[in-house]
């Protein structure tokens, strides 16, 4: 790094470097990173192609069919022309081609490529916003209000809650009545002898006291499910439940919050010391606005990093998944079945292998460099000043 | 140090007895039952059903299943629901056979990390660590699953070496040294696939560990006294941006008893991974659970050795 350089970047009027919002340094350190920006370019195009494979393949009369069936003309491979005269002319496909080939029923890869770009999407999206949102709750509790006891009232409160939400669901309205009112009972018993009564804790009732930390309690659930292979797990409950595509989402989506909330955690322990914070508090601020308005924003860097990264490795745990043969179900088409079906015609339409395993490989691809790039920019300590 | 050791251990026993009640609960609470698999079956009736419910304890209520299954785990005594076996010995003899793909897959991921990732930060931003960053990259997000497919195609069709399996039929009677090459070259495609990823990631770890240590000011003090790069590089960085490393020895164990579903299904190598896998699909829950303990247990000794480890590599560290 040269002097010019340096006095190129600032302005010549002022002397100060020229003002930029936070988003626009982002923008514009993306730009230069090569292989991050074309990871976002990747996703957006992968993004548009999967709206667009729902549009054009759901519905009860779509514009290409994943589903159509042409015995005649299986295994034909990419580009090949369909044969006019043993197909019925409501067969034909809608491009005049087979751009990816046909299966080894005569379906189009192509249309359910396209339909399983939504599969992908979906999942890696849904997935990863189920296990954000746990990870944000979780992490923002330890971090912020992790060294507050968590008393005997509490867990009484709660337990009877959870009694009365189970009869709930149970059918049982009367038990779940009589749950609920002896919920709220403590509860405001607490709340009197907590207001009545400021001596030292050694003096206080049993019911108001600590038992563990919030953030005791929420790391132990970390170390917890840590414990588990994921995969395995993930495996697992796919397993035991019924085949449907919600069902993996939501499996992947809480066995995958504990980085996020690792982080958060960390992101919320240092930056509830800092200056700005105790500046909101001294003004009286709410403690969800300082939550929400104040710390979150600084927090959400490593949380975006570890979301992209997160929706990679979503998408190929379901292409995993669907090439074991679970979630979902069938006639419909994900990137692992089409990969899966194909492996038997390894030799002799390696197409059905290859169309799937590269596509794949690319959106995968791409959320890791965009991720990482993500990283990068995000870390001022790694940012090359210029 | 024994405070810490005390510590930890009650720490650690209580997070396995709710790895325990989570995985119970996880496996019993999903609908379905053991009993219901084969439905169709017409040797099972209702009194058949009824006899297995009792005989497997599902007819008790939850938490005396718990406690059953745990006392049987540890007396040792459980068995399959599949075939009645005992489950020890079953997992044990999938053990060995992944035991080899463990060893070799680690050997190749500890072996091939190091060099790639030192000479790539060496070399920063050198074409060589462009490459190599965009192909661990690659290697990351391959589905592992298509990069075996490729990888027999060409191993089949240009090296005309068998794959599929633990070793090929009818060998029994083939020299030792036949069956030795045979056994070998199974085991080639299936640990390269294992180590695959984990080079990736270890590479990468390697590279800006040694980055860190690089732009230390102890380094640049080696350099200035006049010391040979290779002494800088080697003596004084490399050594210290070990210590992470040294730990990560304890991480190692839980991929003892993990082995890959996938990979040990497309090479129907008869593994740990498959035997999950099998058990998952007949809902044979002892199976499932037993190793599910296992893995818990190597995890949570992972972390406890990884810990002492750093303290006795790092002297700065009081635990």
């Amino acid at each position: 790094m040269t002097a010019d350089t340096r006095n190129s970047a600032l302005d010549a009027a002022t002397g100060l470097p020229p003002a930029r919002t936070p988003w626009e340094e982002t923008w514009r350190l993306l730009r230069k990173n090569r292989l991050a920006f074309s990871g976002l370019l990747i996703f957006v195009i992968f993004f548009l192609v999967a709206v667009a494979g729902i549009l054009l393949t759901a519905g009860s009369r779509p514009v290409l069919d994943p589903a159509q069936v042409r015995l005649q003309e299986k295994l034909l491979p990419p580009l090949s022309l369909p044969n006019h005269e043993v197909l019925p002319p409501e067969a034909l496909p809608p491009l005049g081609r087979y751009l990816l080939g046909t299966d080894d029923l005569g379906r189009d890869v192509f249309a359910r490529m396209l339909q399983g770009a939504w599969v992908s999407l979906t999942v890696g999206f849904v997935a990863v916003g189920i296990a954000v949102i746990i990870g944000i709750i979780l992490g923002g509790l330890a971090g912020y209000y992790g060294d507050q006891e968590l008393e005997v009232g509490h867990l009484l409160v709660w337990t009877t809650g959870v009694i009365a939400a189970f009869l709930l669901l149970t059918n049982r309205p009367a038990g779940a009545a009589a749950a609920a009112a002896a919920s709220a009972v403590i509860w405001i018993v607490m709340r009197r002898e907590r207001s009545l009564y400021e001596g030292p804790p050694s003096r206080r009732r049993w019911f108001t006291r600590g038992l563990v930390s919030v953030d005791t309690l929420i790391m132990r659930a970390v170390d917890v499910m840590l414990c588990f292979p994921s995969f395995f797990l993930i495996l697992t409950v796919v397993a035991l439940l019924p085949a449907s595509l919600y069902n993996i989402m939501v499996v992947i989506g809480l066995t995958s919050w504990m980085g996020t909330t690792r982080f958060v955690r960390a992101e919320f322990l240092s930056l509830r010391e800092q200056d700005f914070v105790a500046a909101a508090r001294a003004l009286g601020i709410g403690d969800m606005r300082i939550i929400f308005r104040h710390i979150m924003p600084n927090a959400m860097a490593p949380v975006l990093v570890s979301a992209t990264l997160g929706i990679a490795t979503a998408i190929l745990t379901e292409a995993g998944l669907s090439f074991l043969g679970f979630g979902v179900p069938p006639p419909h088409a994900t990137w692992g079945n089409i990969l899966s079906d194909g492996k038997q015609f390894i030799f002799d339409a390696p197409w059905l292998t290859f169309a799937p395993g590269i596509v794949i490989l690319i959106v995968v691809l791409a959320f890791n460099l965009f991720g990482e790039g993500l990283r990068d920019i995000m870390n001022p300590k790694l940012r090359e000043r210029n | 140090m024994t405070a810490f050791l005390g510590r930890s251990l009650i720490q650690k026993t209580i997070t396995l007895f709710l790895v325990s009640v989570v995985s119970f609960l996880i496996i019993h609470l999903a609908p379905g039952e053991p009993s219901q698999i084969d439905p169709l079956n017409p040797k099972f009736s209702p009194e058949m059903v009824e006899r297995m419910r009792q005989e497997f304890h599902l007819d008790k209520p939850l938490h005396i299943q718990y406690l059953l299954f745990y006392r049987d785990l540890f007396s040792g005594r459980i068995v399959s629901w599949r075939d009645n076996l005992p489950v020890l010995n079953k997992i044990g003899e999938r053990f060995l056979n992944s035991l080899p793909l463990f060893i070799v897959g680690t050997l190749l991921t500890w072996t091939f990390s190091f060099p790639v990732g030192i000479r790539s930060a060496i070399r920063r931003d050198g074409p060589f660590d462009k490459t190599t960053t965009f192909l661990a990259y690659v290697l990351i997000s391959i589905p592992g699953f298509f990069f075996a497919y490729i990888l027999i195609i060409l191993v089949v069709t240009q090296l005309h070496v068998p794959v599929i399996g633990m070793y090929s039929f009818g060998i029994d009677t083939a020299s030792p040294m036949v069956r030795f090459m045979d056994r070998v070259w199974h085991l080639v495609l299936p640990s390269v696939l294992g180590a695959t990823g984990g080079i990736a990631v270890l590479s990468r770890y390697v590279r800006s560990q040694m980055l860190e240590i690089i732009g230390q000011d102890y380094v640049r003090t080696a350099r200035a006294k006049g010391l040979p790069d290779d002494a800088v590089y080697y003596r004084h960085a490399l050594r210290n941006a070990l210590l992470p490393f040294v730990t990560m020895f304890g991480l190692i164990l839980p991929g003892l008893i993990g082995g890959s579903v996938i990979i040990e299904s497309i090479f129907s190598w008869p593994g740990m991974g498959r035997m999950a896998y099998e058990a998952i699909l007949a809902r044979d829950y002892p199976v499932i659970l037993t190793l599910n303990f296992i893995t818990a247990v190597l995890v949570l000794v992972g972390t406890l050795i990884s810990d002492l480890l750093y303290m006795v590599v790092d002297p700065r560290i009081r635990l």
